[in-house]
């Protein structure tokens, strides 16, 4: 008897293990399942609240993506996102490599502090800084365009992915850079021929963290720009395709779905990192 | 080849001084160890003559040449790290080819140098390979090649052994030092392990908390230690030393035998040695124990070889005697070795 | 020393003092290369965001608005003024109530999801995946998704509450439009967006105890609630720490969800401090009140950067 016990208690635990796992999932997954639902679903099916939502009541539909891409600017914000992705990348690559190096390894014990201060700079949220960026950016001539986001991006990308780079820098041993500095390389040589190679995942981290970033961006990229065809995905499908009162929902859903769900697979290799990065050696290990 | 030269060399790192005033000449083609416990300043030496740390004060010279101000890259010379540092991201051919490329070797003479070098340490067949897949001794051979290959004027050796297994490195030591005697480049070793140095070094300099102790032979180090540092760093066990009067005595535990091993025409010194314990190590016998008469209380240890049958009794007291000629004085304020006295 | 060693060495070293031009000294010279590479980085952070957050702080002593040319010093007066707006302190309320309910659901339900992930199970890197979801996508594109569940008349909830016939098929709530209703909503849509980032540095915390340990409690016959709480939940304090504080962080400064679903709204129910400076300070144009509504985040942020400091420390001690 206590042996069938035991075993109920243990399908018990397994059930509810698998209760709790199941449930979130869907909590976290359902909006994106919707989002796919809907983009199929023809606009009478999906405006009759006595249909099964479910359920596909007239047949599956490609309209929704025809108008998305040909009806509206989503193409041209993808295009304006990945413009605006690479470049920031590239910004934050070339400020964020070197000053990670130095705090890593040349500028001693100040390096930590320091690095630390830069860290912090992340916790300023745009929202303190859009207001004053904004008068800046009109300064400087470049409102409603995208090289406005282009300087301002990496505002919040830079901190960030030096600190994250910072920890791979000191992760690999000094031994090599010398070695490479006896073998007739500059102190700056040995960086870039054996440091750089050998970070090339902790880039390659920072690269997608960027992207990332720039994709979820939202209060500056709204603030500085009011022109629909310089807007970027995550401002212009909120702001953009959601005016009055008419609703295209099944194009809006798949300008969601497009926009998040590669993006999200990319990261799902890096996310261990970011919480490494996250986390500041709290835990060790 | 060429000769390193240290002037009146001091680093410091804050306050604390690592080297502090080191004057020492390596010769032509020469095997030189370092040897001395951690933190004594050896590797920081090192280092400052590969231009990986800055002196604080002093001159380098290599080749006659100043060379304080040139980057490493600069001073022809080529070292080998205790972890050995190589490259993980490149083949073992690439790790040895590296240094042909920063030097701009034109890339067809490639190929010959590298496998030149690694012919040298019997490695031509792990040159497809990347680091991570050699064991301990191979590792060790890759980093050699590669410092061999760009023919450097100066060997700088950090260590190099001291990864590998006690087995591998009776051996590794042997090659290291047929393969520096084939090749007859001025070497720099560093050590901690003075079996190491005794073995592989032409001189042996000792240092301790920054500063060269001793220069010599291994014989001259082990015979005639410059001081008590010296006396009391090498040998295992070290030197016994004992005070008397404004003197420090001192005689090594194999020197320091029953009376009956030797005859009656020898110029010998005896003391009353009381036995405490005694270690039994297959080759040797360990007493320890202390002395008795003038020198009351010290204690000292004898090393027995085999040879020696006498028997000996824990507990119980025996007339030993070392050889005049085998004990050494040194001042009992400095610690520098003087003539011998009488006892 | 033989005379030829001496002059093979120094014509090696007269080729590298060739090539050893000013350009080079730097690239050897740890101190001027390690200035050098950390330049670009600081003079960007000192111009993109210490510069800013100045002009930030002085605008909100200014009278400044987004078509005047002139401004005028006048004190601490925008801040005397906005905290006595009640539409103010209702939005400061409204801040306080978004974070904390919104955090402690946060913390408690990711570290029930942490606890059930650290189980290995078959399909777990698609569960993780499906989970991480929501942090990674476009929070504003991902709250769309919400927009069109929480529908008036469509919503995909109330179809499912009148199937189970909670809901008479003529009478259903208006997620985003009743008071309480929309703060619940938006709440809720905080947390599924949030949820993951806590889950994973939970995650991260709970898997970096040893073994060991839960064995050792194992065999002292701790229970789970037992083992919980004096076990696990104190050895990862620390990062439960640091999930909560970026969650702060994000959730009190954030603005984009409410400016999504609601837009403040109904009746600036569900206004935040984030969402009133916008409205204020871009949509309304007094670039001065603005400044002064969002300056209202930063003690917030001094409090989470001390902590986070502490933690550095007490890392860096251990």
């Amino acid at each position: 008897m206590p042996a069938v016990l035991r075993r109920l208690k243990r399908l018990g635990a397994r059930g509810s293990h698998f209760g709790i796992v199941a449930l979130f999932t869907v909590f976290a997954a359902f909006p994106f399942f919707w989002m796919v639902v809907t983009t199929f679903k023809r606009t009478p099916d999906l405006m009759n609240t006595k249909n099964n939502p479910f359920l596909f009541n007239q047949p599956p539909t490609l309209e929704h993506l025809r108008v998305l891409f040909f009806d509206t600017l989503y193409g041209r914000w993808l295009w304006n996102t990945a413009f605006v992705g690479v470049l920031v990348v590239a910004i934050t690559l070339l400020l964020a490599v070197p000053a990670a190096y130095s705090l890593a390894r040349l500028t001693g014990r100040g390096g930590e502090q320091l690095g630390i201060g830069i860290f912090l700079t992340y916790l300023v949220p745009p929202t303190i800084l859009f207001i004053p960026l904004a008068r800046v950016v009109s300064n400087l001539g470049l409102k409603d365009s995208l090289w406005s986001l282009i300087l301002v991006y990496p505002s919040f990308t830079v901190p960030f992915c030096t600190w994250l780079l910072m920890g791979f820098f000191k992760a690999i041993p000094r031994d090599l850079e010398e070695a490479a500095m006896i073998d007739g390389y500059s102190r700056f040589g040995a960086f870039v021929k054996v440091v750089i190679p050998l970070s090339i995942a902790g880039i390659l981290t920072v690269v997608i963290f960027s992207l990332t970033l720039v994709m979820q961006e939202f209060v500056y990229g709204m603030t500085f720009i009011s022109f629909a065809s310089q807007y970027t995905v995550s401002v212009g499908v909120p702001t953009f395709l959601v005016r009055g009162d008419v609703y295209f929902w099944g194009s809006l859903m798949a300008a969601c779905f497009i926009a998040s769900v590669p993006i999200a697979i990319l990261y799902n290799f890096f996310v261990d990192r970011f919480i490494a990065g996250f986390t500041v050696g709290a835990v060790k290990g | 080849m060429a000769i390193v030269e240290t002037r009146n060399i001091k680093k410091y790192f804050g306050d604390v001084p690592a080297v502090n005033g080191v004057d020492l000449s390596t010769e032509e083609g020469e095997f030189l160890v370092l040897l001395g416990p951690s933190g004594c300043g050896k590797t920081t030496l090192l280092r400052m003559i590969a231009g990986l740390e800055e002196p604080t004060s002093g001159e380098i010279l290599i080749g006659g040449q100043v060379v304080n101000d040139l980057p490493p890259r600069a001073r022809k010379i080529a070292m080998v790290f205790q972890s050995y540092a190589l490259y993980p991201h490149m083949t073992v051919f690439k790790n040895i080819a590296f240094p042909l490329k920063a030097q701009s070797v034109p890339k067809e003479t490639w190929q010959s140098k590298v496998e030149w070098a690694a012919s040298m340490f019997g490695i031509e067949k792990l040159l497809h390979r990347k680091p991570r897949e050699l064991s301990g001794g191979e590792r060790q051979r890759v980093a050699l090649a590669r410092a061999l290959v760009r023919e450097p004027t100066v060997f700088l050796l950090d260590e190099p052994l001291s990864n590998l297994d006690a087995k591998l490195r009776t051996s590794a030591r042997e090659e290291l030092q047929q393969f520096q005697r084939r090749i007859g480049t001025t070497t720099i070793y560093v050590t901690h392990d003075q079996v190491e140095a005794m073995g592989l070094g032409d001189r042996i300099a000792v240092m301790n908390q920054g500063k060269v102790r001793q220069l010599g032979t291994p014989q001259e180090i082990y015979h005639e230690p410059a001081d008590t540092f010296v006396a009391g760093f090498l040998g295992s066990p070290p030197m016994n030393l004992v005070e008397y009067d404004d003197t420090i005595v001192g005689f090594r535990p194999e020197t320091f035998l029953p009376r009956e091993v030797f005859g009656v025409q020898d110029d010998l010194v005896a003391f009353q040695f009381k036995v405490t314990r005694i270690e039994y190590l297959g080759a040797d016998r360990l007493l320890y124990g202390f002395l008795g008469g003038k020198l009351a209380d010290a204690h000292v240890i004898s090393r027995l070889p085999s040879t020696v049958t006498a028997s000996i009794q824990q507990g119980e007291t025996y007339e030993f005697v070392v050889q005049a000629k085998d004990l050494k004085f040194f001042d009992k304020e400095t610690g520098l070795r003087t003539g011998p006295r009488p006892l | 020393m033989t005379q030829k060693a001496m002059t093979t060495v120094e014509t090696g070293t007269q080729v590298a003092r060739a090539k050893t031009g000013r350009l080079t000294a730097i690239l050897d010279s740890e101190i001027w290369l390690g200035r050098l590479m950390i330049a670009p980085a600081i003079l960007y952070i000192v111009l993109l965001i210490g510069f800013p957050f100045l002009l930030a702080l002085y605008y909100s002593l200014s009278d400044i608005t987004i078509g005047s040319r002139t401004m005028s010093f006048v004190g601490l007066k925008q801040f005397k003024a906005v905290i006595q707006t009640p539409l103010f302190q209702q939005s400061l309320k409204n801040t306080l109530i978004f974070t904390f309910i919104s955090q402690a659901l946060v913390l408690v339900l990711g570290k029930v999801l942490a606890l059930a992930l650290l189980k290995n199970f078959r399909g777990k890197w698609l569960v993780r995946l499906l989970i991480l979801l929501p942090w990674v996508a476009p929070i504003s594109l991902g709250t769309i998704g919400w927009l069109w569940m929480l529908d008036s008349i469509y919503s995909v909830f109330n179809w499912i509450l009148r199937a189970v016939g909670i809901f008479g098929p003529t009478t259903w709530p208006i997620w985003l439009g009743v008071p309480h209703l929309a703060m619940g909503s938006v709440i809720a849509v905080h947390v599924w967006r949030q949820l993951p980032l806590a889950t994973v540095i939970l995650l991260g915390g709970l898997s970096s105890i040893p073994h060991d340990l839960h064995d050792a409690a194992a065999v002292d016959g701790a229970g789970f609630w037992r083992h919980l709480f004096q076990i696990t939940i104190p050895l990862v304090l620390p990062i439960m720490i640091v999930a909560v504080l970026f969650g702060m962080v994000f959730t009190f400064t954030d603005m984009i969800v409410i400016f999504v679903l609601t837009r403040g709204g109904p009746y600036d129910t569900t206004q935040v401090l984030a969402s009133l400076a916008f409205f204020t300070g871009i949509m309304g144009g007094d670039l001065a009140e603005g400044a002064a509504i969002s300056l209202f985040l930063f003690p917030v942020l001094v409090a989470a950067a001390f902590v986070f400091l502490r933690i550095a420390r007490r890392a860096e001690v251990t």
